[in-house]
């Protein structure tokens, strides 16, 4: 373990603190280089043509018209790819996915063929000529019945497949949390969906492919988060030589889980330049992003909480039924197919708890885990806090009161939860405090006592989250067999000058600026001299990607760690020119010098210039400053924070108005605060946003009723209020620097948040729970004790 | 990315020249004004016409004037300007709730009025507003100017008594004193289209009773966007609360709201009854001097 050193507050500009982007300035100018951006000579345009069923058996594709358009190179069909062996292609939990549908459409939108044209145009014209005769069959929509006798079968393909089971999993102790519930006082139950949402990025997904066929090198520019296991993927699929394979992932217009996965388009785009021995250029379109691209959630729950009378709680229980679409494509370590979702013992000191997680098989689009949601522990944090609410109501006790009751209090930490996760460090009740306070919270539940006395609908919803971030340990956690542990690269030139290369990739989360700062930070140079490469296969050593807020505690302890090895190269090489052993030396926050005698003393761009002279150098030592280290974390880092939000309800409408969100976040270490509260506000609007807005119910053909922004909402600044926020500051005991991750957390965070909220707003109707989106319909619905089914069409 | 069907393109210099080129075009050819409906479309390649008539260029179509006691809003009033008009603003406050609430300020800026009666689209705000005013649209063809009550203009979802070689040109307003009007909607975030939207107007006699009121609904299967009933309803009645209550009861019972994913059927329902009375009762308050 690592202690952290005491540093001060910095400027940003040779290490941490607040300063502007250092990728802003090209995003401002409009020149940011995407993959759509991306123009090749003599490059071809792919369109895919889609099933407008949800379930159907193919009969026959007839693309002789396709094909006679003048301005088509080439159509590929599922029978096509059948020649090459690659119909098929594994997905990221050991299941397959068909790249373009042989033998039947298992969800509206899936991939049927594949045109390839001089121009995009001409390609979507020549979809249009594509004949596709169907023979449609029942689909599996509601997924509460896809484990019923006589249900369709979505996958016919996996051999001796009867019915649409994916698996069974649990965590937890049984027979202990049985006992604890046996015993309690109080026990409450709750059903709750947490429904299917997309992460909706505002860059959609999309490849450039381009294989060339003297060299063999085939170069892909593509939408991903994760270039290092795309281009494993790509070898292990397509049998291509890994050497050969060059992954390029530009600017990336946002991810949130969305481009973790190899979807059918790449590997078609890459097909297509194969087979035209052109380049070829894929990008989807908004409602083909939507429709079939990673979602997230889709978690029906069924959660039990025990405790004492007095609000003492023991224990809780959870009953999930996951769908997963037609294909199992979700995103999370093997082990874990539930992802982390037995994080649910939230930050409360529980004796016992239990989950039994069964994933089924519907005629909805595949994938799972996006949307930044750390594995899972979105629906978790969902779930502990709907059911702490839910038991306050029960009680007839205060939310906060409650909470401050059940929180984990500091000197338990390090912290085994119930389900087995080692908690790292943690002040809950400070943070939780400071949020209160912040709020406001006695003269807020004051105003709305005055309120309901005037039958006027006021809520204030409280969420305490913990996070469990910065996947690995690669013993335990690993994406198809590649262990989640990353590299780094550290370059010094002679001048002193930095070149940081990383293997995750940034969608926006500043990663330019945040790294350099680190470097900066750890070896006292201007963040300035400091270049970050990511992105880039060819440039950039192995690495998982960036998802589950795994950057900084991952990558960013990998940055501290490579540059605490320069330093080290650095202090031998000073030792040198000052004459002196390097036990004599000590670190000034960018130079080595003798102790005791300050003036005598070199900076790193000294020392550099240095290691690349002839200056004459201690037996072994081969001289540079460069180092490369690869950071396989020891533990999870585990963010917490407190939010609180307050609406009013406007009881003849259903309107909600989040009138105010107090966010208190601690990450540990802040290394730019300024990035860190970007997240945060980008966090709060995705957790407004699934509150009250968001989600992709489907009718009963299986048609995806989230095709397009108009029916599916991402919220404006209209719909957020200025969010208040606030920190305190818990150093992760392992990480280098005791940074935590910050990516998920309001996301994770707040939406239980606002529904708690609104829940509160409604109790006086004696209303406990309504599943979100908390539309104005569905709070109008259930102030009426009938709420709606919110992952099916609403009739 | 979406992309059109082939499709021609002639920018019309007048309203003579654009109905020429529509007769030369026949049925195969659309007008577009500010191309917020009709692109989009174009895109999912729900509309594949052969050729676009511009109609950006054409200035006659262009302007808010009030003429006797009309105001007279030109079809390429974009909804920024009907926004920003003071004049609108005065005479019909109803105009300016509405226009507050219809897409948002990129849309606002080219959208214009006139495409979006064409549009008649079951949830649009203009149509319900205008036709709670009593506004008539003046429509030009070959043969001439003819005039229709919006409360005619309509007729079904996206179908109005535009011929496809005609032009809407005008929506006249009528300008009469002791009145007001108000809008209220309800959306599921801003720049979202209605789950259902009410505008009133109201005329109030010396005594404060109404003489006579307008009610328009958006997107809750109102036949021509309009509630008849409630309006005869409140005709010579004072306009305290309960009668605006019942107002709302009525014009609920005679819509006819479908189900979506913005709302059951029920709930739409009660929304056109709760709307409906409150655009009333701000209206009223506005005609009586107690709101602005
Ligand atoms: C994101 C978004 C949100 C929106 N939200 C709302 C909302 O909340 N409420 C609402 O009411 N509307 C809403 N709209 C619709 C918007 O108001 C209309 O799209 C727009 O104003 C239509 O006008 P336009 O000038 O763009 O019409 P265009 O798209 O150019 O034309 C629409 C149709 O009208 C025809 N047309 C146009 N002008 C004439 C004319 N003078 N004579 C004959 N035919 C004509 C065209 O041929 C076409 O068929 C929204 C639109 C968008 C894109």
């Amino acid at each position: 373990m690592t202690t952290i050193e005491e540093r001060p507050a910095g400027d940003g500009a040779h290490g941490f603190g607040r300063i502007h982007r250092k990728e802003d300035p090209r995003f401002i100018r409009g020149q940011g280089n995407f993959v759509d951006d991306v123009q090749l000579p003599g490059m071809l345009h792919g369109a895919i043509l889609r099933s407008p069923f949800a379930h159907a058996r193919i009969v026959s594709i007839d693309t002789s018209a396709a094909e006679a358009h003048p301005r088509v190179r080439a159509v590929i069909t599922g029978a096509t790819l059948e020649t090459l062996s690659l119909a098929w292609m594994p997905t990221l939990s050991n299941d397959v996915q068909a790249v373009l549908a042989t033998d039947k459409v298992r969800y509206q939108g899936q991939e049927v063929a594949f045109v390839v044209a001089d121009d995009r145009y001409a390609a979507r014209d020549a979809l249009e000529l594509i004949d596709v005769d169907y023979e449609p069959l029942d689909p599996v929509v509601d997924a509460r019945t896809a484990m019923d006798e006589g249900a369709p079968v979505v996958r016919d393909d996996i051999e001796g497949k009867t019915d649409n089971h994916i698996f069974d999993w649990e965590a937890g102790d049984r027979a202990a949390t049985d006992a604890v519930f046996t015993e309690a006082d109080v026990v409450v139950t709750e059903d709750m969906l947490y429904p299917r949402v997309h992460p909706a990025p505002m860059e959609t997904c999309g490849t450039v492919a381009s294989m060339d066929k003297v060299t063999g090198k085939l170069t892909v520019w593509s939408t991903t988060q994760a270039p290092h296991a795309h281009r494993t993927l790509y070898a292990l699929v397509a049998g291509l030589p890994e050497h050969q394979i060059r992954i390029i992932s530009p600017d990336i217009g946002g991810g949130f889980g969305n481009k973790v996965g190899i979807y059918p388009g790449y590997v078609l785009a890459v097909v297509g330049s194969i087979v035209t021995g052109k380049p070829v250029k894929w990008v989807e379109d908004r409602s083909e992003n939507l429709m079939s691209t990673s979602f997230a959630r889709d978690y029906h729950m069924r959660g039990e909480i025990a405790a004492t009378r007095d609000g003492k709680i023991l224990g809780v229980r959870v009953r999930v039924l996951a769908d997963h679409g037609a294909f199992n494509g979700t995103a999370q370590p093997t082990k874990f197919p539930a992802g982390f979702f037995h994080v649910f013992t939230g930050s409360y000191d529980l004796q016992a708890a239990h989950c039994e997680v069964t994933g089924v098989y519907t005629n909805k689009a595949p994938g799972g885990v996006a949307y930044a949601c750390s594995f899972r522990i979105t629906e978790a944090v969902y779930l502990i806090e709907r059911m702490v609410d839910v038991l306050a109501y029960e009680l007839e006790m205060d939310q906060a009161e409650l909470r401050m009751k059940n929180l984990l209090r500091p000197e338990q930490f390090p912290y085994t939860c119930a389900t087995g996760w080692e908690y790292d460090s943690g002040d809950y009740p400070a943070t939780l405090s400071l949020a209160m306070d912040m709020a406001g919270y006695q003269e807020l539940r004051e105003e709305q006592r005055a309120k309901r006395e005037r039958g006027e609908l006021m809520g204030i919803g409280i969420s305490f989250f913990t996070e469990a971030v910065g996947a690995g340990p690669r013993k335990h956690m690993d994406i198809l067999g590649l262990g989640m542990a990353d590299g780094a690269e550290l370059r010094i030139h002679p001048t002193g000058k930095a070149v940081l290369r990383l293997s995750v990739q940034t969608q926006g989360q500043g990663h330019e600026t945040t790294f350099a700062q680190i470097v900066a930070q750890e070896l006292g140079i201007p963040t300035a001299d400091v270049e970050v490469v990511h992105g880039d296969t060819d440039q950039t050593p192995f690495g998982l990607g960036t998802y589950g807020s795994r950057s900084t505690p991952v990558s960013g302890a990998a940055a501290a760690m490579v540059t605490r090895k320069v330093r080290d190269r650095a202090k031998i090489v000073a030792a040198a020119m000052l004459e002196v052993d390097p036990s004599d030396l000590e670190w000034g926050h960018g130079t080595w010098g003798v102790r005791g005698d300050p003036k005598n003393a070199k900076t790193i761009a000294e020392i550099a210039m240095a290691a690349h002279s002839n200056l004459e150098l201690p037996e072994g030592v081969e001289g540079h400053l460069d180092a490369t280290c690869v950071y396989n974390p020891p533990n999870l880092t585990f963010p917490f924070g407190a939010y609180i939000c307050v609406v009013d309800v406007d009881p003849a409408t259903g309107e909600v108005d989040v009138r105010r969100f107090i966010a208190v976040d601690d990450c540990g270490v802040r290394i730019n605060p300024m990035i860190v509260e970007g997240q945060v506000h980008g966090g709060l609007a995705e957790g407004i946003g699934m509150a009250l807005m968001q989600g992709i119910a489907f009718d009963e053909d299986g048609n995806c009723l989230g095709a397009s922004f108009m029916d599916y909402l991402v919220p404006t600044a209209l719909e957020c209020p200025s969010w208040e926020l606030g920190e305190t500051v818990t150093p992760s005991p392992h990480h280098p620097f005791g940074a935590k991750g910050i990516g998920e957390s309001a996301t994770v965070g707040s939406p239980a948040a606002v529904v708690n909220a609104v829940m509160d707003a409604l109790k006086p109707l004696g209303v406990r729970h309504a599943d979100m989106p908390l539309t104005p319909a569905q709070v109008w619905r259930a102030a009426q004790g009938r709420p709606l089914r919110t992952d099916l069409a609403i009739s | 990315m979406q992309v059109p069907a082939h499709f021609g393109y002639d920018r019309a210099t007048s309203i003579d020249h654009a109905l020429r080129l529509l007769a030369r075009h026949g049925d195969q050819a659309r007008v577009i004004a500010g191309g917020h409906s009709l692109i989009p479309m174009m895109k999912l390649r729900l509309a594949e016409p052969e050729a676009l008539i511009d109609i950006n260029g054409i200035d006659e179509l262009r302007g808010i004037t009030v003429s006797g006691d009309e105001l007279l809003i030109g079809a390429l009033t974009r909804h920024a300007d009907l926004l920003s008009s003071a004049v609108v603003g005065e005479h019909f406050p109803v105009l300016h709730d509405a226009e507050r609430v219809i897409a948002d300020p990129v849309v606002r800026n080219f959208g214009t009025v006139g495409g979006s009666l064409c549009q008649a689209d079951p949830s649009e705000d203009l149509s319900a507003a205008f036709v709670a005013l009593g506004a008539t649209g003046v429509i030009r063809g070959a043969a001439g100017s003819r005039t229709v009550p919006l409360r005619e203009f309509h007729l079904g979802p996206y179908e109005t008594a535009v011929a496809p070689d005609e032009l809407l040109v005008e929506v006249r307003v009528p300008i009469r004193p002791g009145g007001s009007s108000a809008y209220t909607k309800v959306e599921r975030r801003a720049g979202d289209w209605a789950v259902a939207a009410a505008g009133a107007a109201v005329w109030l006699g010396p005594d404060g009773a109404i003489t006579d009121a307008g009610i328009g609904l958006a997107a809750v299967g109102a036949e021509h966007f309009t509630a008849p009933e409630a309006e005869e309803f409140l005709r010579g009645r004072a306009g305290d609360d309960a009668a605006l209550v019942e107002a709302g009861k009525i014009a609920a019972q005679h819509c006819d709201p479908q189900a979506d994913q913005r709302g059951p059927a029920d709930y739409k329902r009660h929304l056109a009854g709760e709307l409906t009375t409150r655009a009333l009762r701000r209206a009223v308050a506005r005609a009586s001097g107690q709101e602005a």
